[in-house]
């Protein structure tokens, strides 16, 4: 983490060395919703991964909140350009998730209650680079934010980070997901401005 | 005869040209037919997105950028278009 500057709101453009190109900085934070925010009881709430040759693995509330997690603070940028620094989180990393599922694919689509869906590289959900978070700030992670868990990668635009994520499939080809089938980079890289197809 | 697309550009011109929220889609998802204007549409998000009012089902997305626009109509097997102007 570099320094975090307080005080500023607004579109004022900063020049922190954190903020990637064409971002600015928010010290709120913007909700952005493409549907109706569902409302998962944790009783009915759980997390699968589908491996390319049809293995499943699943975790309920219980099992996934029974995993070791981590408490991380990282800087989130939203392809709409705002940027939010700092920002703590706490969630179980996709190292833990992914530690039994033999897979040979290269890329994943994360699917979430609702019907959303977004296309990352498998070594973009590893080695530290992405969590299932299920707390912000301290607090259990709102509806309206993710909750009840959210997939974190904060390298990449916030599209990626799937709220109400309830799964990942592996694919061994690339596929697009929600926005990246109507425009959207298939990567989204925020320090290459990685925000449209072709970019 | 086989034409290549060139052949569609008068009919095109026709959909594209005017208001198309009166225009009426059918779901993908339910098979729901209604006029594009009673999409359910959800705001700030990187696109618009229009849901069906019947299933909330994804009908169309549309995405801005400063020198593009995508429409993408795959929750959508049809729209129909009134060519009376009515």
């Amino acid at each position: 983490m570099g320094i975090i500057s307080r005080g500023f709101g607004g579109r004022r453009r900063e020049s922190s060395p954190d903020l990637p190109p064409g971002q600015y900085l928010t010290h709120d934070f913007p909700v952005l919703s493409a549907g109706p925010t569902p409302r998962i009881p944790l009783d009915r709430w759980q997390f699968s991964i589908i491996t390319e040759t049809g293995e499943k693995h699943t975790w309920n509330w219980d099992e996934f909140t029974a995993l070791p997690a981590d408490e991380f603070t990282v800087d989130i940028h939203c392809v709409t350009k705002w940027s939010k620094l700092g920002t703590t989180w706490k969630g179980v990393s996709l190292d833990t998730l992914m530690a039994d599922v033999e897979s040979a694919a290269d890329y994943a689509m994360a699917h979430s209650f609702g019907g959303y869906t977004t296309n990352v590289p498998v070594e973009d959900l590893l080695d530290g680079k992405a969590w299932v978070a299920y707390e912000f700030d301290g607090e259990p992670l709102h509806p309206e934010h993710g909750g009840p868990a959210r997939l974190l990668i904060p390298h990449l635009y916030f599209w990626k980070s799937a709220k109400w994520v309830n799964g990942l499939r592996m694919m061994p080809e690339d596929e697009p997901g929600f926005w990246e089938a109507a425009g959207y980079h298939m990567y989204g890289d925020p320090w290459s401005e990685q925000r449209y197809h072709g970019d | 005869m086989e034409l290549d697309g060139n052949a569609l550009a008068g009919d095109l011109r026709e959909v594209f040209a005017g208001d198309l929220t009166a225009a009426v889609f059918t779901c993908a998802g339910c098979g729901h037919a209604g006029a594009v204007a009673t999409l359910r549409v959800f705001q700030p998000a990187p696109g618009l997105v229009g849901r069906c009012p019947s299933c909330e089902d994804v009908v169309l997305r549309l995405v801005r950028t400063p020198d593009r626009v995508f429409l993408c109509l795959s929750g959508a097997t049809r729209l129909e278009l009134s060519l009376d102007g009515e």
